[in-house]
């Protein structure tokens, strides 16, 4: 019946894409505007949390943590209220997970301090016995980059208009005042751990990986 | 059939990605082999610093199986089949010719700069689609070189009506090509702040769209790359090499079409009870359970192809092969749809039974066929037989052991985990810190490990026969009509 089609290899192959392409259309397209609304009270985040957004992204964080919470008592026990689509509108990319090899973060702000991550990361087993998290020594010497995280903030906000500069919004401004803002973000963080080449690199204006993570993993709630 | 003799195919290019499909295979599954076992021996983490971290270590062992091991196999079958259904030879074209070695050495550049990005962290962190910008364009430059092949060698054919192979290879083409743009939408950030990291992008996609975005794209690029081309190699291969017509053509013409308008639909089911619609939620759990129908219409296809021939089992290990791996294929698309099932799925999520699954798709089906299409392709490209039959046979049961392994230990791992999460004591309470559920799954973590080194050691043994067959085995005269020869 199709023998025609076989013949024409051209028909064949719009016929193949059409039947492959409008499930995706039908299916993205209708929620689209809906589920990039923000939840009331979410706010983008600062330089310094995208700064180590970006670390958490460079090692690959989400390969063994999730960020979604399920509507499950289960859940809600053990990592807080479930996920709201719009709690998300402003992460680009998401980082939802797709193993929980570790415990789901979505909020671990709330029940984490500095301190606690400062230990983990240096040697998780020494905080958890049993861990099989591996340690991130390497974040207490590599520098954050703050220039890219900048660079990205003013993009999304160029681009998709997200609400850096607007009232009761972070603040973003030129690429020097950020670089300030960042400084001031990050020393009450590199105060409360106790690595001297950490707080030594501070002095110097140099804000390292583990301080920009810990920034970030302070910022989910 | 008769005029294919008279034809002079031209393998090179189907070669080049022949070792190409070995060379990957052994990196790919090799770092996959030692992640498995960094869940069980965390110390594993710090072999080279920051660089063997499990973490940057993920991404590189998918990528590497998917876009190394498994592309490349689909290329070097599409190269040696393509020709051979369309009777007409590559060597007749000098542009086609051109075209498919510039395919392979763009290919050979864009998977030493992924392996060398991704090793430093620079990732989009995207599951399947890590890669960064610059890449993607030398990616989607790939895609329309190969592309052009395959409808040059189409346009200048001598046999007017497309086989079977021919409509799954065009189905790859087109789908892979449609589902990677879209999910790689992105702004290069360099561009437009006029600071930071050239290379940085950042997704044109938020949150829940995003997550629709990458699930539709990472659902499907597994119905691209591990079902849809596998299937063109089963097609061609399984016939050829046991001599028997395929079984029913209306049947291979309801999977395709099937296979096609179902698969789309699925990809919800990646996404049960987050924020997604409702909606879309429960279309991707439906169509996950359609989508066993033609999925097993291809595999009974291919199974009743063998009706009355099932003594070739015991006396061919390359049908051995091909057959187990269509039976793999029904079992994952059985368990598939059971996972994406809304109750068993709250259970199965972000466990380890989801590893499992994958891998008794991607070692048991796609790495089978992969295995038996380059040894039946062997002695006809090289003309010489296959080097030992005997290793082959060894071969076969070490990695079926091996896979056996994987899938029993995750199947045990993921129920567990999933149980023990959900698990509360008398008052309603939770029964078990999170640690417990890492510290339980230490034997099963040890298990899979050693399942995925006896399949690594298989993959060895195969590189080796494939190595001897090209370089050292017994020249043949006339090239074999049915199963392929093969010294003890
Ligand atoms: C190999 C998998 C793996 C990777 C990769 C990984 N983790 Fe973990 N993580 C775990 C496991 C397992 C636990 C639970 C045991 C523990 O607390 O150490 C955990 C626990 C945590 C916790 C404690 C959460 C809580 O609720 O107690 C935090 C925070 C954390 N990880 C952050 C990170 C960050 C940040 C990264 C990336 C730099 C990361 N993890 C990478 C496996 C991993």
């Amino acid at each position: 019946m199709f023998h025609w089609l076989e013949k024409n290899p051209f028909f064949f192959a719009v016929g193949v894409f059409v039947v492959i392409a409008y499930a995706g259309v039908v299916t993205v397209l209708p929620d689209f505007m809906n589920s990039a609304r923000p939840v009331v009270g979410t706010k983008p985040y600062t330089v310094l949390q995208l700064a180590g957004r970006h670390v958490y992204i460079k090692d690959s964080c989400n390969a063994c943590h999730s960020q979604l919470i399920r509507p499950f008592k289960s859940e809600t026990d053990r990592y807080g209220m479930y996920s709201l689509s719009g709690e998300y509108a402003y992460d680009r990319p998401f980082l939802w997970g797709s193993k929980r090899t570790g415990p789901d973060l979505m909020r671990v702000g709330n029940y984490r301090t500095t301190d606690w991550h400062e230990h983990h990361m240096l040697d998780p087993l020494s905080v958890v016995p049993g861990s099989i998290m591996p340690s991130y020594k390497h974040m207490f010497s590599n520098v954050a980059d703050v220039e890219t995280a900048y660079a990205e903030a003013l993009t999304v906000k160029k681009v998709f208009n997200v609400p850096y500069d607007e009232k009761g919004m972070p603040k973003l401004g030129t690429y020097d005042e950020a670089t300030k803002m960042a400084l001031a973000e990050a020393k009450p963080i590199v105060d409360d751990m106790k690595n001297p080449e950490v707080k030594e690199a501070f002095a110097r204006g140099e804000i390292k990986e583990i301080v920009a993570i810990i920034a970030y993993l302070n910022s989910l709630k | 059939m008769q005029s294919s003799n008279m034809i002079n195919y031209d393998y090179s290019v189907a070669k080049c990605f022949a070792i190409a499909t070995i060379v990957f295979g052994i990196v790919g599954m090799a770092i996959g082999v030692l992640i498995a076992f960094q869940m069980a021996y965390p110390e594993l983490n710090y072999l080279a610093g920051e660089y063997s971290t499990f973490g940057r270590l993920r991404p590189l062992h998918t990528d590497a199986v998917i876009f190394g091991f498994i592309l490349s196999g689909v290329w070097s079958t599409w190269y040696y089949i393509g020709q051979r259904v369309l009777k007409v030879s590559m060597a007749e074209s000098p542009f086609l010719m051109f075209m498919g070695k510039l395919h392979f050495w763009l290919y050979i550049v864009g998977v030493a700069v992924v392996v060398v990005t991704l090793f430093m962290g620079i990732t989009t962190s995207k599951e399947y689609a890590e890669f960064e910008w610059p890449i993607d364009i030398v990616i989607v430059l790939i895609w329309v070189i190969w592309g052009m092949g395959i409808f040059g060698l189409i346009g200048i054919r001598r046999e007017k009506t497309l086989y079977i192979s021919i409509w799954y290879f065009i189905a790859t083409f087109l789908g892979v090509a449609m589902l990677y743009l879209f999910n790689n939408m992105a702004v290069p950030t360099y561009f437009v702040a006029g600071l930071g990291k050239w290379y940085h992008s950042v997704s044109m996609y938020a949150g829940t769209n995003d997550a629709m975005v990458q699930w539709w794209y990472g659902h499907n690029a597994v119905a691209f790359v591990f079902t849809v081309p596998i299937i063109a190699m089963v097609y061609y291969f399984l016939p050829k090499e046991s001599g028997q017509p395929v079984f029913s053509y209306k049947l291979s013409l309801l999977s395709f079409w099937g296979l096609m308008f179902v698969y789309l639909w699925a990809g919800g089911h990646h996404l049960l009870y987050s924020t997604v619609p409702d909606w879309v939620q429960t279309m991707g759990s439906i169509f996950s359970v359609v989508l066993i129908l033609p999925s097993w219409g291809s595999a009974i296809n291919m199974l009743l192809t063998m009706k009355g021939e099932w003594g070739q089992l015991k006396s061919n290990p390359l049908i051995k092969f091909m057959i187990l791996a269509s039976t793999f294929y029904m079992f994952s698309t059985i368990e598939g749809p059971i996972q994406a099932i809304k109750s068993v799925n709250a259970l199965a999520h972000f466990t380890d039974w989801i590893p499992g699954h994958v891998h008794d798709g991607t070692l048991g089906w796609v790495g089978f066929m992969i295995i038996a299409s380059l040894l039946h392709m062997a002695p006809r490209m090289f003309k010489r037989e296959i080097y030992s039959k005997k290793l082959l046979e060894a071969q076969f049961w070490i990695q079926t052991t091996g896979i056996v392994l994987y899938f029993s230990s995750m199947w045990i791992a993921g129920i567990t985990q999933g149980m023990m999460w959900r698990a509360a004591d008398q008052y309603g309470n939770l029964a078990y810190s999170f640690i417990d559920t890492v510290n339980v799954l230490h034997p099963y973590y040890t298990i899979r490990g050693v399942g995925g080194l006896l399949y690594l050691v298989g993959f060895f043994m195969f590189s080796y026969n494939f190595y001897k067959t090209m370089t050292a085995s017994k020249a043949i005269e006339e090239e074999p009509q049915s199963a392929s020869p093969m010294a003890a």
